[in-house]
């Protein structure tokens, strides 16, 4: 099966802890993460605001990019342009109308024979977490966890077809795979205010603050994400939650991808664990060399 | 020679108005073989009927058809009419003016020539119509009640005390079902135990009902007045005849730990065990797939334990067969889980609505103190969620439950009453509280006893330490609330019992999507269904509450009672025969009959010496559907008054035209 | 406040009817339970709660939920989709009166997420792809709130992650070419 990695606008920027984690991560593992040829924007939350068309137009354009260069699977790290990609797909399979007006737009046929993959499946399906245990070098035995999928990975569920939409457990069962320990909270799935971060960042540091609190009572060393917006948030908004608020919580918010390379041994810098706002490599200093 | 009578109706403007009446009675007159023909405003009417009565006399008539509305609809009274001029009832026949012609087109010059048409066909047949006589066979005045809750307990006694048998099956050890769990009633705050006990014991000791607990109807055969019951008595591993229900057995028991299923859950038994104080019949049963003995072979305490020396642990199960005339089915239902909703998630602090009737109930598990399942706490704070699961096309049923909305605010009134400082609060979506005294009732819980409604649903409830969180919204004030709660008890869908649509499949009844079993008409038939001698009583139908439940109940004794009322069973004369001349004995009609009436009929000679085999069709079990005629190869079957002959001739009435 | 000659009105009708056509959704069929309210993570941010903005447009009262701040503020975070009695797909209906807000002019002043919207698909426009430095400086100035979140900018970019020149994808001409086609489509059809 021949893939191509989609990065996503975030993941060139403020996201690149991700994509240098995940690059660190696939390259130990020896799986191909190269990344698509001249892909553009999925178009985000502000294209499906703005028309529904041109949302589907815009993500179509990349799998489209896929599927002239005979990839299979297109692989998505960032949950939001996961969450773009394979609804586009979705809608195209399933409303035929829709379907034939991206085909307006795009002057081609609708690109329905790439698949969209999140690294979470490709890690679980096509690497397989015995495979993956036994690649790990420095078992993450110890650290508590809290893995938080937010919105976009797992909802609506009859599109995302992502694992369980309530109580999820895909990142739980990897980091696992990586001897840490996951813990059991409350805020797995609730959102963490997205792109309202810009026009409302009073609402998002609320929504972090609570989720934040949750997983530090939940006994959580680190928060885990899937997602470089719910990194941003939970990241960069702990000061402005300590201003607004009062309560201070210093709890890392680290990508999955960046405790996977550490258990299968990459450094600090490798995995970019110097870009976070909260400091995460004193609670992993155990497990760097 | 035949002389036929055409009469036409008019239906008010129902046909005539896109039907020219006069120009087909005209026409009709016309058809060989009628000697009189006209039309009249309304043939159904009293001066109607006499018009075809005296036309009859008068003009020596020897068939009738009546051009008029569905067969359905006046069949029978123009069957009735002709028959009081001295003519047989199937000797009436009816063109359909109305449904087939006049409501369904709209150009009257074409519909006019479809009316002369039907009737054509129509004449063509009752020319050739028999005189047929009613068929009828002997019946068992005795009826079969599946089912000892209290819908099947209230069947069984109103027909016993009218006089006739009951055989009355329960599938659980004892009678009462739901109702004997419930802690008091709404409206009235009845003791649900207390007025439902005497009931039980009634049935027990009444000489007219025979009962078989801990039993399930394995087969049944036969047909109304007539049906043959299998009974599958499941072994008790207690020898009945011996048993005082002493209970020493019970107390010995080393598997004490078992989720007990009269108390919900919320309460343990025994693998022997006694479902509950008052239960009838007051004998133990091993649960063979929790008891030691059964699982590893060895244990015996109870049998040491027992003073008369009942236990028995080869005991099998074993087959009665009973013969009964009328069967109602009374399996009454189950709620759903509180665990349906993922977002909710399982907690044992999330219960539904039985659940918490037994924390209510002062034979319950906490003497009828509301307690914690988590930690045997006095709750402080209840989220009461009405429609957690009904009305949820999505993900739960699209029904409403019926019952819910009453018996939260009865839950919610009784915590208050238990709880004085405690807080309830009651999600809900509509309150549909219209029985009698039910609107004041809820009224009463919310002005009165404190219970804060809040009207909406609830997304999301997840534990925080030692409470939960429950998110809920409050739509009429437009807010998103978070409610800490100490439990949740959730008013999950009703649903049929488990295993009521294989049962219905036995009796022929037909069931819905979700499984409740259909009546026969929903306004005019609520307690029939299409079976013959198959009445349904209480929830098995549908979700209801116990006064409604009662009176359908009694409702289902009056019509096995009337139905017992006669002395034998008159049966429409509609039925197949079977031509034994040409029968080549395929016995294809015996595969595809749904009502198992063909027979093997053996012929023989006056010596005894057999001849051949032939199918013979069961007149007292035919339904006249027709499907072995048209199966049948050498077309040695008829139905009586849809002969071959007569179809062939009713297309060929179309040929003129 | 809607009057009942608004409510009931042909006009009414019609635009609950366009709402439903863009969206997809049967709006009508929401009656109103309240679990998408009460799931909502913004909804105590909301003058308008997502159950009521259902009402509203069952009504057709176009000014008031188009003015309302609340379809502003939906993170299309889809937890109500998932939790729906009857399977309303509600961001759908919201991104539906974001849409024509935008068309009719309800966004004009709106220096919240229709103005980030806009600022970021502009980017898609100019560059294929999304440069976040300018996105967001753009954003702060346009609202005019140039010194939001100014102490974060330098450290964000010492740690690499904030690029001073945007990328241009290679695919840019198609792209445009996308926006293109799909304003005229959308164009034809109104």
């Amino acid at each position: 099966m021949s893939v191509a990695f989609y990065p996503g606008c975030s993941l060139h920027g403020t996201g690149n802890d991700y994509a240098q984690s995940a690059h660190a991560v696939c390259q130990r593992l020896g799986l191909d993460l190269t990344e698509l040829e001249g892909w553009t924007c999925c178009g985000s939350t502000p294209a499906h605001n703005t028309s529904a068309l041109l949302s589907v137009a815009l993500s179509a354009q990349n799998l489209r990019l896929a599927s002239d260069q005979q990839r299979d699977s297109l692989v998505v790290a960032c949950a939001a342009c996961f969450n773009r990609l394979r609804s586009a797909r979705h809608e195209m399979a399933h409303d035929e109308v829709l379907r034939g007006r991206v085909e307006h737009v795009l002057e081609a046929p609708a690109p329905l024979d790439v698949r969209v993959d999140h690294l979470l499946e490709l890690l679980l399906d096509t690497y397989g977490l015995d495979a993956l245990a036994a690649r790990v070098r420095r078992p993450l035995t110890g650290l508590k966890v809290a893995c938080y999928y937010g919105c976009l990975l797992v909802r609506p569920p009859e599109v995302m077809a992502f694992d369980d939409a309530e109580h999820p457990t895909s990142m739980d069962r990897v980091l696992a795979a990586c001897g840490a320990e996951t813990v059991d909270w409350p805020g797995k799935t609730e959102c963490c205010g997205a792109n309202l971060s810009l026009s409302r960042s009073d609402i998002v540091v609320s929504l972090v603050d609570r989720l934040l609190d949750q997983a530090k009572r939940a006994g959580a060393d680190v928060v885990a994400v899937a997602c470089p917006l719910c990194q941003a948030n939970l990241d960069v908004r702990q000061t402005d939650v300590t201003a607004q608020t009062g309560h201070r919580y210093d709890l890392p918010a680290v990508y999955f991808t960046q405790l996977v390379g550490l258990a299968l041994g990459a450094g600090a810098d490798e995995l970019g664990l110097d870009k976070s706002f909260v400091d995460s490599r004193p609670t992993l200093a155990g497990w760097l060399s | 020679m035949a002389r036929i009578g055409v009469f036409i109706c008019h239906c008010g403007e129902n046909i005539a108005r896109n039907v020219d009446v006069d120009r087909v009675a005209e026409a009709a007159a016309q058809i060989p073989g009628v000697a009189h023909a006209e039309s009249y405003r309304y043939m159904c009417s009293d001066p109607g009927q006499r018009k075809i009565r005296e036309a009859i006399v008068a003009q020596g008539l020897t068939g009738i058809v009546v051009a008029a509305c569905s067969p359905h609809m006046h069949e029978n009274t123009f069957q009735n009419a002709v028959e009081g001029a001295g003519l047989n009832r199937y000797l009436c026949e009816m063109a359909n003016l109305r449904e087939h012609c006049s409501w369904v087109h709209s150009d009257r010059e074409e519909a006019t020539s479809k009316a002369l048409e039907l009737i054509a066909i129509m004449v063509e047949k009752v020319k050739r119509n028999q005189p047929l006589a009613p068929i009828r066979v002997p019946m068992t005045k005795r009826a079969l009640v599946i089912g000892g809750g209290i819908a099947g307990i209230q069947a069984a006694l109103d027909i016993a005390n009218a006089g006739r048998d009951v055989v009355l099956v329960e599938r659980e050890p004892s009678i009462g079902g739901h109702m004997a769990q419930l802690s008091e009633t709404f409206p009235t705050l009845d003791c649900s135990q207390c007025i439902m006990t005497p009931r039980m014991v009634e049935v027990k000791n009444h000489p007219r009902i025979q009962l078989y607990t801990y039993a399930e109807v394995e087969a049944v055969d036969g047909y109304v007045g007539n049906f043959t019951v299998t009974i599958r008595r499941r072994a008790r591993s207690v020898d009945e005849s011996k048993c005082t229900g002493c209970g020493a057995c019970t107390q010995r028991c080393p598997q004490k730990k078992i989720a007990s299923e009269f108390d919900a859950g919320m309460g343990q038994r025994p693998a022997i065990f006694i479902p509950f104080a008052q239960a009838v019949p007051n004998l133990p049963v091993i649960d063979r797939t929790r008891c030691t003995m059964f699982l590893k072979g060895k244990c015996g305490l109870c049998a040491k334990a027992c003073p008369a020396g009942c236990i028995d642990y080869e005991q099998t199960d074993t087959l009665v067969t009973e013969e009964v005339g009328a069967i109602v089915m009374a399996t009454g239902f189950d709620v759903q889980p509180p665990t349906l909703y993922p977002e909710y998630g399982s907690d044992p602090d999330i219960i539904n609505g039985l659940q918490f009737e037994r924390l209510l109930s002062a034979s319950g598990p906490t003497a009828g103190e509301p307690r914690r399942p988590s930690n045997g706490e006095v709750p402080r704070s209840v989220v009461f969620v009405a429609c957690a699961g009904s009305r949820d096309p999505a993900r739960g049923v699209p029904y409403c439950s019926s019952i819910c909305c009453m018996y939260t605010a009865k839950h919610a009134l009784l915590y208050k009453h238990k709880v004085h400082d405690g807080q309830a609060y009651v999600f809900y979506m509509d309150i549909r509280a219209a029985g009698k005294n039910y609107d004041a009732f809820v009224h009463r819980v919310i002005a009165e006893e404190g219970a804060q409604y809040l009207r909406g649903r609830v997304s999301r409830i997840y534990r925080d330490g030692d409470q939960l969180v429950v998110r809920g919204a409050d739509t009429l004030s437009g807010t998103a609330l978070t409610i800490r709660a100490d439990l949740v008890v959730l008013a999950t869908a009703v649903t049929p019992r488990p295993g009521s649509d294989a049962l219905a499949q036995k009796l022929s009844v037909p069931y819905d999507a979700f499984g409740f079993a259909s009546e026969a008409h929903p306004k005019l038939r609520p307690v029939e269904t299409n079976t013959a001698g198959v009445f349904l009583a209480g929830t098995c139908q549908a979700p209801r509450d116990i006064p409604d439940t009662v009176a359908q109940a009694g409702g289902c004794a009056a019509k096995v009672l009337a139905l017992f009322s006669a002395d034998q069973l008159e049966r429409e004369p509609v039925v197949s025969r079977v031509n034994e001349a040409t029968c080549v004995a395929c016995f294809d009609c015996e595969r595809v009959c749904p009502f198992h009436a063909p027979e093997h009929r053996e012929l023989r000679n006056r010596a005894g010496d057999l001849l051949r085999v032939v199918s013979h069709i069961n007149e007292g079990v035919c339904a006249g559907c027709g499907l072995c005629v048209v199966t049948c190869r050498s077309h040695s079957i008829d139905l009586a008054g849809f002969s071959d002959e007569q179809t062939f001739a009713e297309i060929g009435a179309l040929a003129p035209f | 406040m809607p009057t009942a000659s608004d409510i009931a009105s042909e006009a009414a009708l019609a635009f609950r009817a366009r709402i439903e056509h863009l969206s997809g959704q049967t709006v009508s069929s929401c009656y109103q339970c309240g679990k998408c309210t009460a799931g909502c993570p913004v909804a105590s941010e909301m003058d308008t709660d997502p159950a009521r903005v259902m009402r509203l447009v069952q009504l057709g009262a176009r000014e008031r939920v188009l003015r309302d701040e609340a379809i502003w503020l939906c993170a299309s975070c889809e937890t109500c989709v998932s939790r729906c009695p009857q399977a309303c797909r509600l961001p759908r209906v919201m991104d539906a009166l974001r849409a024509v807000a935008e068309q009719d002019g309800y966004a004009r002043d709106n220096r919240g997420a229709a103005l980030l919207n806009r600022l970021f698909l502009a980017q898609i426009r100019a560059f294929g792809r999304v440069h976040e430095m300018s996105l967001v400086a753009g954003f702060n100035l346009a609202s005019r709130r140039p010194l939001r979140d100014v102490t974060k900018g330098p450290s964000m970019m010492r740690k690499g992650k904030l690029h001073l020149l945007p990328q241009r994808s290679a695919n840019l001409p198609a792209v445009r070419r996308i926006f293109e086609r799909v304003q005229e489509l959308e164009g034809s059809e109104t």
